[in-house]
């Protein structure tokens, strides 16, 4: 027979164990604060509280993983046998009362401050003068539609989808609005309220830009409205976030934040193209 | 009723012959080494898997044997898709429940069998065909299927006009998981009947093993998850093939094919509601009987009773009970109303309560012990630094806003793996390590084992810590490459460690494959009760006889007396009868 200390694993391994968990934290620790790994800067206000709420739940889920970790740290090289008697006791009602108040109000709290972000996002609708751009999803590209001057979007029909013509949107060959603007980038101005009204032709994508801090779904049969307003100017990846078939890592498209100046200059010129 | 008297079923002679003892057996012991020798096969197989499609994402330019050259996007997809698909069904699924389920459910109860044993047969060979119809997808024209283990509509739906993987390979898929889902209702209701009928004298339930009550409660999500995915499947099915419209919608026109399909009034969101019913269940049906077999081991080699025992009860079923109402949390971004994201964020928020209670208690069960570091106690320990880590990530993902930026990214993909896939996983082993000397009547080598722990252990959050990272900066899954993107391009070195991770610690599983087939017949000889346990698998002979027990066992107390003072031994079995237990000193 093995003796009873190799049988039943030595102490040692409590040691190490408790160790290799501290170390765990130390690094897990560093990483987060000296945050090596950083998210992209947001680019709205609505995309600020999230980081804050994202803090925030950093902050709270970090405390309680340190104190876990090292509680677990702790238990294994306090308690590792070292030929002492074992305690006998099965439980105490009153610190069970006290762990399950405490986590529940504190992620419900956690919870309720979340709400905030997310209503800006989804509760409050667009303003009447946010910008209105259609997107529709296929498989693997994006398109972006603008009124053109007469402010006005042409109508649809999918029997006249056609990316051989052009025509992703299937606007009517014999509608007499003929100035809408078709775009493989989303072109916007600096500063004002955009509402993209999304659709899809095939199968569900997903319009994800992550400095807009914005990820939604685009399902086929469903108009879904999303809005922001970029406070930045610059050039930011368009990616699709919803696996959408074989091409899906391919489906990206850039989003081009410019001047308001600089916008009127896009239009006009996608107009003179679109005369041609 | 717990108290009636058994029938006279296990004095029948054991069945003879190989084929009724070790192939077609009713009996619950050789069923369960089969559920459990069909998740090996499986995790055997969907490892591979990781490992190939982990190369390719470091090395894009790499050739793969049997790829015939560089890995296509569309294959990289069939890798991921069937990695999920097994490893979720066929791996986590099968062996905490139906496996150590199967086994140890009635010994720990005090009866023969199974409360069904001929449908217990039974729903272990449809799991296994159904294990051979998910497998055979790779080998059919068109590819195995691509479309995640989520299976998405319409992608999933409108056949081969949808890309690759779409024709007879993603059929196969929802045939496969149509029958998973009927033989694991099957199993559902007999533990369920089992627990409820065939519980021995003085086997009341607040007497139940935590591992009991984790089987129990896991066959009462099973039974109302996977009618509900069974019902979605078949719906899946008629709409690729019997030209109904469940999932789609009018209109669709891909890559410019005039006319459009005619399909017309179907909804992709109805299958996202119907999917995650199930899926989110799903990660307690394979968490739950980790999180049992966890407490008994922590509990045996602390040499204490578990901590707020009825607690850690009661929370099982709370977060059973919890983990119906919170499906929602997996659609943030999906198109559903974003009022109702509010009420599954605080719903999802409050299943953390009854997940950190089980923390609480497992802290508890150690502090103040005498505790042994043998391999299973290793995982158990193992289990807990998981759990606690993939756990805290979810409390993002639960707030909506919070989940804007991070959902579909790496940062899931390191929640899920953690909490649900390794954490289980290391249930699992721990099962393994702490039973095998009873199922095989031989010890496996806790050398080894502790080796197999370290690689296991640091090995995981090596693989899974840098995927928190890589999803903070906005990397998303199910990305073949980085296509162009400079950000993901940026990310290689990363990468490069994950993968590189990934092959030492799935080489390192090797050593557990060598001890357990090395151990069935060089092991040390186990004895009945090598740990000195106290539940009632541990008052039979190992491995136990047809029939389980000679004589029909009494309870007398609860399933975790260690320590207790007055007596010689630190351990008081279940079914000793109190003039029975040797006082100190006597």
């Amino acid at each position: 027979m093995h003796s009873r200390k190799t049988e039943r694993g030595s102490g040692v391994a409590g040691l190490v164990l408790a160790l290799t968990l501290v170390i765990f934290v130390a690094v897990t620790v560093y990483i987060f604060a000296a945050n090596v790994f950083p998210m992209a800067p947001s680019i709205t206000r609505v995309g600020d509280w999230i980081d804050s709420q994202y803090n925030l739940t950093l902050w709270i889920t970090g405390v309680i993983f340190v104190m876990a970790q090292l509680g677990l740290a702790w238990m294994v090289f306090r308690y590792r046998d070292r030929g002492q008697k074992a305690r006998f006791v099965h439980g105490n009602n009153l610190l069970e009362v006290i762990w399950t108040s405490a986590t529940f109000v504190l992620f419900i709290a956690m919870g309720a401050m979340a709400v905030h972000a997310w209503s800006r996002v989804h509760f409050v609708p667009a303003s009447s003068d946010a910008l209105q751009i259609d997107v529709m999803a296929e498989q693997f590209t994006w398109n972006f539609r603008y009124a053109g001057p007469d402010g006005r979007f042409a109508p649809t029909a999918p029997e006249n989808y056609s990316d051989a013509n052009g025509n992703p949107f299937g606007i009517n060959s014999n509608s007499k609005d003929t100035d809408d603007i078709v775009s493989p980038i989303l072109e916007v101005p600096v500063g004002r309220q955009i509402e993209l009204n999304m659709e899809s032709k095939d199968v569900i994508h997903s319009f994800y830009v992550r400095e807009l801090r914005i990820k939604q779904d685009i399902v086929p049969g469903m108009d879904i409205p999303i809005h922001f307003t970029p406070l930045k100017i610059g050039t930011y990846d368009i990616m699709c976030a919803q696996l959408c078939g074989l091409g899906h890592y391919q489906m990206h498209s850039t989003l081009h934040v410019v001047s308001e100046a600089d916008f009127q200059k896009w239009l006009k010129q996608q107009e003179a193209e679109n005369q041609q | 009723m717990s108290a009636h008297a058994h029938p006279v079923s296990h004095h029948a002679a054991a069945p003879q012959g190989f084929i009724r003892r070790y192939i077609f057996s009713t009996d619950h012991k050789v069923i369960g080494v089969q559920y459990w020798l069909l998740a090996l096969a499986a995790v055997s197989v969907g490892m591979v898997l990781s490992w190939l499609f982990r190369v390719h994402l470091a090395w894009p330019h790499a050739i793969l044997p049997g790829f015939g050259g560089v890995v296509k996007p569309e294959q990289y997809l069939e890798l991921v898709t069937m990695h999920g698909t097994l490893m979720i069904f066929f791996v986590l699924t099968v062996a905490p429940q139906s496996g150590f389920g199967n086994y140890f459910l009635p010994i720990q109860i005090g009866a023969d069998d199974m409360a069904f044993p001929t449908l217990n047969m039974m729903s272990f060979w449809v799991t296994f065909v159904a294990f051979f119809v998910l497998i055979s997808a790779f080998f059919v024209p068109g590819g195995a299927p691509i479309n995640g283990w989520t299976s998405y509509p319409p992608l999933s739906a409108v056949g081969a006009i949808s890309g690759p993987g779409q024709g007879t390979g993603e059929t196969l898929w929802v045939i496969s998981i149509a029958m998973f889902c009927l033989a694991s209702l099957l199993t559902a209701l007999n533990f369920i009947a089992t627990t409820i009928e065939m519980r021995t004298q003085g086997m009341s339930l607040m007497r139940m093993p935590l591992t009991v009550w984790a089987w129990f409660v896991t066959a009462i999500v099973g039974l109302l998850a996977f009618g509900v995915l069974l019902a979605a499947c078949i719906l899946l099915l008629l709409d690729r093939t019997a030209g109904t419209s469940f999932f789609i919608p009018a209109g669709l026109v891909f890559n410019d094919t005039q006319p459009a399909l005619n399909h017309s009034g179907g909804s992709p969101l109805l299958w996202e509601h119907l999917f995650w019913f199930f899926g989110h269940p799903e990660v307690y049906i394979a968490i739950l009987p980790s999180m049992g077999v966890v407490s008994t081991v922590l509990s045996t080699f602390s040499r204490k009773p578990v901590f707020g025992y009825k607690a850690m009860a009661y929370a099982l079923c709370a977060i059973a009970f919890l983990g119906f109402t919170v499906w929602g949390h997996h659609m943030f971004v999906s198109g559903m109303s974003p009022y109702s994201a509010i009420a599954f964020s605080f719903l999802t928020l409050s299943i953390g309560v009854p997940s950190a209670i089980k923390t609480f208690n497992w802290l508890g069960t150690l502090w103040g012990g005498k505790i042994q570091f043998t391999s299973a106690m290793l995982f158990a320990i193992g289990f807990v630094s998981l759990f606690v880590t993939g756990g805290l990530s979810g409390l993002f993902l639960a707030q909506p806003s919070v989940d804007l930026p991070l959902h579909d990214t790496y940062f899931v993909i390191a929640h899920f793996h953690l909490v649900m896939g390794v954490a289980a996983v290391f249930g699992i082993f721990a099962g393994t390590y702490y039973w095998f000397p009873k199922m095989f009547g031989r010890c496996m080598n806790e050398k080894l084992g502790k080796i197999h722990f370290w690689f296991t252990f640091i090995g995981a959050y090596m693989i899974f810590m840098p995927m928190h990272w890589m999803g903070i900066m906005g990397a998303l899954r199910r990305y073949a490459q980085p296509g162009g993107l400079a950000f993901l391009q940026h990310m290689s070195p990363i990468e490069h460690f994950i993968t590189i991770a990934a092959l030492i610690t799935g080489a390192a599983q090797l050593l557990f494959y060598w001890n357990f087939f090395w151990s069935l017949r060089h092991g040390q000889k186990a004895g009945d009760n090598p740990w000195h346990a106290t539940t009632l698998e541990w008052a039979v002979s190992s491995p136990p006889p047809h029939g389980n027990f000679e004589q029909v066992p009494h309870v007398y107390r609860g399933p975790y007396e260690y320590s207790v003072p007055g007596y010689s031994e630190d351990y008081i079995p279940q079914h000793l009868a109190p003039e029975q237990v040797a006082k100190a000193g006597a």
